[in-house]
């Protein structure tokens, strides 16, 4: 049992930590060029690493730097969908997107399916000489920078109703429309319509995509779980700085005591969402149940300390964390809407109940 | 990062396990299992059993006659340990006194008291706290002044723990009333049968008498019994509760606890369904299983870097307050989940609680819940050690 990062995750860390704290505005060149996408895959897949703990290094750095580029939706979501069904005949996109030359957007959420990864009502059809597509999508985020969708949707004409098929579409092709807005977290996303978007059968990428689905969602709770992780630090030196330099009846605030002990219950749950979010990457590799178990596990704990923390830290700081010219508000709403992606605390409580057992060792 | 545990510290488990397995009696670990008091007699047969293996001071370098564990192997043990309902190990002499002694005292003293904690000869008890000097510690006021080759000492301490069964205490004194507080206190080992000294018991909320208050009446004590040098007692204090506290967070106790309250939820019924099926109570269940899985981990990885040599600092402060939390929530949960069999007072006063009804028995659970309302309290309580964490936080220093 050890806790250390690898040489290569700490150099990585490192390297990530001065890159984006002197990036303004978009990194994600930078990012291509330091190879960063890489550290998301394995070599398997044109990568260089891939675990849950590479992952887990990557987004912490995002989060502590609070960069708005689509790493998450585009290249760890969609790469790790293409990477699970479509890694031999997309071998040439999945090295766009491990080099950032690409980007997507997966197109999944729809107005009534909540959190849930298999209610997918969007349609696939068979038109005399060719397939359409039919149907709605929510929240496709990066929708306006993708070059490619990737849809999921159910043959009507299927043999087996329960499967999801997986189709991989050009953003601009005819029938689709678009309404873009931007994210209260960061980032832009849309909402998405198809009507009668004409595919062929070489688009579809899986005709049963819900496992992999189900795997890429896991490794994005354990970048997301990182990235509000990274998040709450920026977020938690922010207070303790503040509480310790701000000066109210001839004292500095961190003197009161109705303050600091709150403070102290903050680092001790930001303790506890570091080894949660530890568990999740360190499981992600394991069997479906013992992943999404302890994935469950660390959206639950993570959403519940985020609201703590960026609740308190807004509240401690007083009428200047209401401020939108303050940066406290940005990181806020980032670990805020965090608990709004993949399943929000209840939904993961509730999983983390069905899934049920005490896993081995811990 | 690895988080599985490695062969050897399997083998250690099946070690563990193997041992505990031969070595407790059902008539000891049902008692545990059910929160019924214990005889000085199971305490010092526990003991005994684990001295014969050579694992009763794991924290001992080996010199002292100590296993020195490394800390996964300590937390291992101590893990099984709880789960397997073994008697807790009395701490007073073992992870308290003993280190004091092997960093602070002669080599006469050495050689002469550490031995006898381990064979049993001495059950040790603690004299810090005193009436007005609780979490103020420094504000004690029992005084001790020397006459030739002895102290004669008067005061009263309290919250002595276990102190009906104790043959010695060791005890921070007043030795200098003219400096700074931490400046005058010195450590004095007491021999219980002195002429002077009584001791009565304190019942708790939960009826239970574990606690004691100590008093001293003009107590003769050898010079020869002091700890270091006079005047340095705080410094000593201070070393026994910044370190040996691996099991500040109690991951074993809350595992053992936590399955307990599932046991119960899966016997009692809510309507047609066992409990643990309600929404309400599996989600509130959930919630602490998944507290404590990332406090077990928080616990791992403070005292794998421990082991690498890095002192403990806040991080058992942040350990005290979250383990104590979690314990009390999980007693919290059992005492709801018995539902209206958590109402009889089963106080350990009670003649032969064994001999209770199993539906009545169930009273035990509310008993624990007050009385482990202590662990937020004790061992400084969570509010001065909220107090550190800020401390350290704002740049104040350790």
């Amino acid at each position: 049992m050890n806790f250390e990062l690898t040489d290569e995750q700490r150099m990585l860390q490192d390297t990530l930590r001065r890159m984006l704290a002197s990036s303004q505005g978009s990194a994600w060149q930078p990012l291509a060029e330091q190879g960063v996408f890489a550290a998301l895959f394995s070599e398997q897949y044109g990568g260089l690493g891939g675990s849950g703990f590479d992952i887990a290094v990557v987004f912490e750095e995002l989060g502590r730097a609070a960069t708005i580029d689509p790493v998450l939706d585009s290249a760890l979501l969609c790469g790790w969908l293409i990477a699970e069904v479509a890694s031999e005949t997309h071998s040439e996109l999945l090295a766009d997107i491990v080099s950032g030359e690409v980007q997507l957007a997966f197109a999944h959420t729809e107005p009534a399916s909540r959190y849930a990864l298999s209610h997918v009502e969007t349609t696939i059809e068979q038109r005399a000489q060719q397939q359409v597509l039919n149907g709605q999508k929510s929240v496709v985020v990066n929708a306006r920078c993708a070059g490619y969708l990737l849809v999921s949707a159910r043959d009507e004409a299927a043999d087996d109703r329960n499967c999801i098929a997986l189709y991989l579409v050009p953003a601009n092709c005819s029938g689709i429309s678009m309404y873009y807005y931007e994210m209260s977290g960061g980032g832009q996303a849309a909402e998405v319509t198809f009507e009668n978007v004409a595919v062929s059968s070489a688009d579809c990428l899986s005709a049963d995509a819900l496992p992999a689905i189900e795997s890429a969602v896991a490794a994005a709770v354990v970048a997301q779980c990182a990235d509000t992780l990274g998040a709450m630090e920026t977020v938690m030196s922010m207070t303790t700085d503040y509480l310790g330099t701000r000066q109210q009846f001839g004292r500095p605030l961190a003197t009161f005591q109705a303050l600091s002990h709150r403070v102290a219950d903050m680092l001790i749950e930001l303790e506890q969402a570091r080894s949660a979010v530890i568990l999740a990457a360190g499981h992600l590799d394991a069997d479906p149940v013992t992943r999404d178990l302890h994935g469950s596990a660390a959206k639950n704990l993570v959403g519940r300390v985020g609201q703590l923390i960026a609740e308190e830290s807004i509240q401690l700081h007083g009428g200047i964390g209401m401020t939108d010219e303050y940066q406290l508000g940005k990181y806020a709403r980032r670990i805020i809407m965090a608990d709004h992606r993949f399943g929000d605390i209840d939904y993961h409580l509730e999983r983390f109940i069905e899934l049920g057992k005490t896993p081995g060792d811990f | 990062m690895q988080l599985h545990y490695s062969d050897d510290d399997l083998a250690f488990r099946d070690e563990v396990r193997a041992f505990l397995n031969a070595s407790l009696q059902e008539s000891v670990t049902e008692k545990v299992r059910l929160a019924l008091p214990l005889e000085k007699t199971d305490y010092e047969n526990w003991h005994a059993a684990l001295h014969a293996r050579g694992w009763l001071a794991p924290n001992w370098p080996k010199q002292f006659g100590g296993a020195q564990w490394t800390a996964v192997q300590r937390h291992i043990f101590e893990e099984e340990c709880a789960l397997a309902n073994a008697p807790r190990v009395v701490p007073f002499g073992l992870t308290m006194l003993g280190p004091v002694l092997q960093k602070f005292g002669s080599p006469e003293q050495q050689s002469y008291w550490l031995p006898r904690i381990l064979n049993g000869d001495d059950w040790w008890c603690q004299g810090y706290s005193e009436p007005g000097a609780g979490s103020d510690l420094a504000a004690l006021a029992t005084r001790a002044v020397r006459h030739g080759d002895h102290y004669v000492v008067n005061g009263q301490k309290t919250w002595t723990t276990l102190g009906q069964y104790a043959n010695m205490i060791f005890c921070l004194v007043r030795t200098d009333s003219e400096v700074k507080a931490q400046e005058g206190i010195s450590f004095l080992l007491i021999d219980m049968n002195t002429p002077g000294i009584e001791v009565k018991p304190i019942v708790l909320i939960d009826g239970s008498a574990e606690v004691n208050e100590v008093w001293f009446n003009d107590v003769q004590v050898p010079v020869e019994n002091l700890v270091g040098e006079e005047n340095k007692g705080w410094t000593y204090a201070k070393y026994l509760l910044t370190h040996e506290r691996t099991n500040i967070a109690g991951v074993g106790f809350a595992r053992a606890g936590l399955a307990a309250v599932k046991r119960l939820a899966r016997s009692e019924y809510a309507g047609e369904k066992p409990l643990i099926e309600s929404p309400l109570f599996a989600a509130r269940l959930a919630e602490i299983e998944i507290d404590l899985m990332a406090m077990a981990t928080t616990n791992l990885r403070i005292l794998s870097r421990a082991s690498a040599g890095q002192a403990p600092g806040i991080e058992s402060s942040m350990l005290k307050v979250k383990g104590t939390v979690i314990r009390q929530s999980i007693n919290d949960l059992m005492r709801r989940a018995v539902g209206p069999h958590a109402v009889p007072f089963i106080s350990e006063v009670l003649e032969d609680s064994m001999q209770i009804p199993d539906a009545v028995r169930n009273g035990r659970v509310s008993m624990q819940y007050f009385n482990n309302r202590k662990l937020s309290i004790y061992g400084g309580s969570n509010e001065i050690q909220r107090q550190i964490i800020a401390k350290t936080a704002f740049g104040g220093g350790r």
